[in-house]
């Protein structure tokens, strides 16, 4: 390989092995350590001082007793499962309120497309923290919701959404409509409107050539954006504290707690890397589904 | 020997398959196919022919469902179809594009028709190898549109459309997407397994050499209307209008005014030049404005003066050399171009005729046509 192809490569590589590699490794390190009263505060810390027998003494005190302790408590593998819950059902919510939205802006005449896409992505143009508190106003008791269903005579007492877990599903589908939205677009627009005519011309109804064509073609997208929903959402945090209650338990919230609460970082760091590892999976899949279209297109 | 031809149009007893009566289709503002009347006959290989806007996708679109009539009726086998979905219609299409569904193996492609009736799934799997039989795909069944080429794309789709057997298959630019020499081949199998399955083809181009091959009568449209439906060799020998002799093939027109006796009329089309003398069954009233054209390969070019009903001088201006053919451009006493052609019998060393030649130009007295307009 010549100098400069390594370059390339060494570029994106070292970007990643900085970025993502070094701070995964801290991580795994403090999972590994033990609770203490210090700055930083976790034990061992490694002293490169003292030669190598500093370093034998480090990797000596290093054990897995954190991982052993996730596992005592039945806190952290009902939140682990709670959050997988939330994540897959948000998704599939997202995917039921994205896809009409997608199917509709694929159909739309042609130059209302950008207007439309643009629309979709406006939301980024906010904060999303301020995007969540906007909700906490929405939701709440006294909140934008309840005063118009009071008024409009629905209800006689306010509902209670705000801090339950219909306002974590409110909160996650909202939050990554977009995502959904955008990967089932790029998948419909594509789609030749001849299929659908040639697919009538050969005795479907309208829905039938709906099932058999229009959804098989744009499986690629939603199978992408139901990656790009679920993942991020298993590991939600804002969310969950910001809108759902005491009840609702997400791995996100309880990482959270164990380190700005708690203060056990190395805790906090083994529920890190659990939580990774359960990630991989889809995260494997999703880019499986994507290496497979991409040579389906080549 | 003794051979029926295929001639329905001309016979009184026949029932048309599909007829046209007065249909006019509105886009807004913009008439898309004016208060048109057409009969198509059963096993016909109909072309419709003319240049894109003419109206002829529109025609198609309407028998394949996809666009209902503003006004006037459209029968199939009698029955008026308009309010007949496209998915119940007897008819199917291949489409331009053919639209083969990407995600679907060609055999599912093809048995996708099928599926929608009620066959059993024996008889689907048989129609569909009778058809991969018949479009030579048999090898290919497995493979997915994107793993073939584009000439066995075509076939996929054509094989699609006729497995449900229609009464009336639609072909919208079936060979557009061809490079030339798979169209020719890909022409003469049309015909093939047109004339195989007995199906009434109608098929939309803007091509006119393919219209000309592969159809029984051909339809020649132009802004929404019909303006000949004759055969191919009557489009070409006897247009009808000065538009369809520009529109099929090469052509010289000519326009003077008529003096006619009998079926013989002379037309002066240029001081100081001899009237042009053809034959017509039109009349034409004394000084009519006339237009006289005549095919370029009817045109006898030589260097030495003929005898012959037509004679005009030239000079050589350009050669367009097509191997077997080549097309002279002579511009005559008056500056008029006009064009003859010659088969290249010798080799190109050996031509006599080159540029700025003096050359003669003869043509008998039935060679062309006369047109009014």
């Amino acid at each position: 390989m010549n100098p400069r192809r390594i370059f390339l490569i060494a570029v994106p590589y070292l970007w990643l092995l900085a970025l993502f590699l070094v701070p995964f490794l801290i991580v795994l390190k403090i999972s590994l350590s033990d609770i203490a009263l210090a700055r930083p505060p976790y034990a061992p810390q490694l002293d490169l001082s003292a030669g190598w027998n500093g370093l034998r003494s480090f990797f000596a005190a290093l054990d897995l007793e954190n991982f052993v302790f996730l596992t005592t408590d039945d806190l952290y593998w009902k939140a682990y499962l709670s959050s997988l819950q939330i994540a897959a059902v948000s998704t599939v919510i997202t995917l039921l309120v994205g896809y009409p939205m997608a199917y509709g802006m694929a159909r739309a005449a042609a130059e209302w497309r950008p207007t439309l896409l643009m629309l979709v992505v406006l939301p980024f143009w906010t904060s999303f923290l301020i995007r969540v508190y906007a909700w906490m106003g929405i939701l709440s008791g006294e909140g934008v919701l309840n005063q118009f269903l009071l008024w409009t005579g629905l209800i006689s007492a306010p509902l209670t959404i705000l801090n339950t877990n219909l306002a974590v599903y409110i909160g996650i589908v909202y939050t990554y409509l977009p995502f959904m939205i955008l990967p089932i677009y790029a998948a419909l627009e594509k789609m030749d409107d001849s299929l659908l005519e040639a697919a009538e011309d050969l005795g479907c109804s309208r829905t039938t050539a709906f099932w058999l064509v229009t959804v098989p073609l744009s499986k690629a997208g939603i199978i992408a954006g139901c990656f790009l929903v679920f993942i991020p959402a298993i590991g939600e945090f804002v969310i969950p504290s910001l809108l759902g209650g005491s009840g609702t338990l997400m791995i996100g919230k309880v990482l959270w707690e164990e380190f700005f609460s708690n203060r056990d970082w190395p805790v906090a760091s083994a529920v890190a890397i659990i939580l990774l590892l359960i990630l991989i999976i889809p995260i494997v899949l999703f880019q499986r589904n994507e290496q497979k279209q991409r040579e389906a297109e080549g | 020997m003794s051979q029926t031809v295929f001639a329905p149009w001309d016979d009184p007893t026949q029932k048309p398959l599909i007829q046209f009566k007065g249909v006019t289709k509105r886009f807004g503002d913009f008439t898309a196919i004016d208060n048109l009347s057409l009969d198509i006959f059963e096993q016909e290989f109909f072309a419709l022919l003319g240049p894109s806007g003419c109206g002829k996708t529109t025609m198609m679109r309407m028998l394949a469902g996809f666009e209902t009539p503003t006004s006037g009726t459209i029968l199939l086998s009698g029955q008026d179809i308009a309010p007949v979905p496209p998915n119940k219609r007897a008819v199917n299409m291949m489409f331009q594009s053919y639209a083969l569904f990407p995600h679907l193996s060609v055999w599912d492609n093809i048995a996708f028709g099928l599926r929608r009736g009620n066959s059993s799934k024996d008889e689907i799997a048989q129609r569909v190898e009778e058809m991969l039989r018949l479009t030579r795909l048999e090898k290919f069944s497995k493979r997915k549109p994107h793993q073939i080429s584009g000439g066995q794309r075509q076939r996929v789709a054509l094989a699609r459309s006729l497995a449900k057997a229609p009464k009336l298959l639609l072909l919208d630019e079936p060979l557009g997407a061809l490079d030339a020499k798979l169209r020719q081949d890909t022409q003469f199998e049309l015909m093939d397994i047109q004339e195989k399955t007995g199906t009434t083809f109608v098929i939309v181009t803007h091509d006119q050499e393919e219209a000309m091959t592969v159809a029984s009568r051909v339809a020649v449209m132009d802004e929404g209307r019909l303006i000949q439906v004759a055969t191919p060799p009557e489009i070409y020998e006897a247009p009808a209008t000065v538009y369809v002799a520009d529109f099929i093939g090469d052509v010289n027109i000519l326009e003077g005014k008529a003096h006619q006796a009998g079926d013989k009329v002379e037309i002066a089309w240029a001081d100081g030049e001899l009237p042009i003398r053809g034959t017509t069954a039109r009349t034409f009233a004394p000084g009519q404005t006339c237009h006289f054209a005549i095919r370029p390969e009817k045109v006898t070019i030589s260097t030495e003066r003929p005898d012959s009903a037509n004679v005009l001088r030239g000079k050589v201006i350009d050669i367009a050399y097509l191997g077997n053919l080549s097309t002279y451009h002579v511009r005559l006493g008056n500056g008029t171009m006009m064009k003859a052609q010659t088969a290249n019998t010798r080799r190109l060393a050996n031509r006599g005729i080159t540029w700025e030649d003096d050359v003669w130009l003869s043509f008998t007295d039935t060679a062309g046509v006369l047109l009014e307009h």
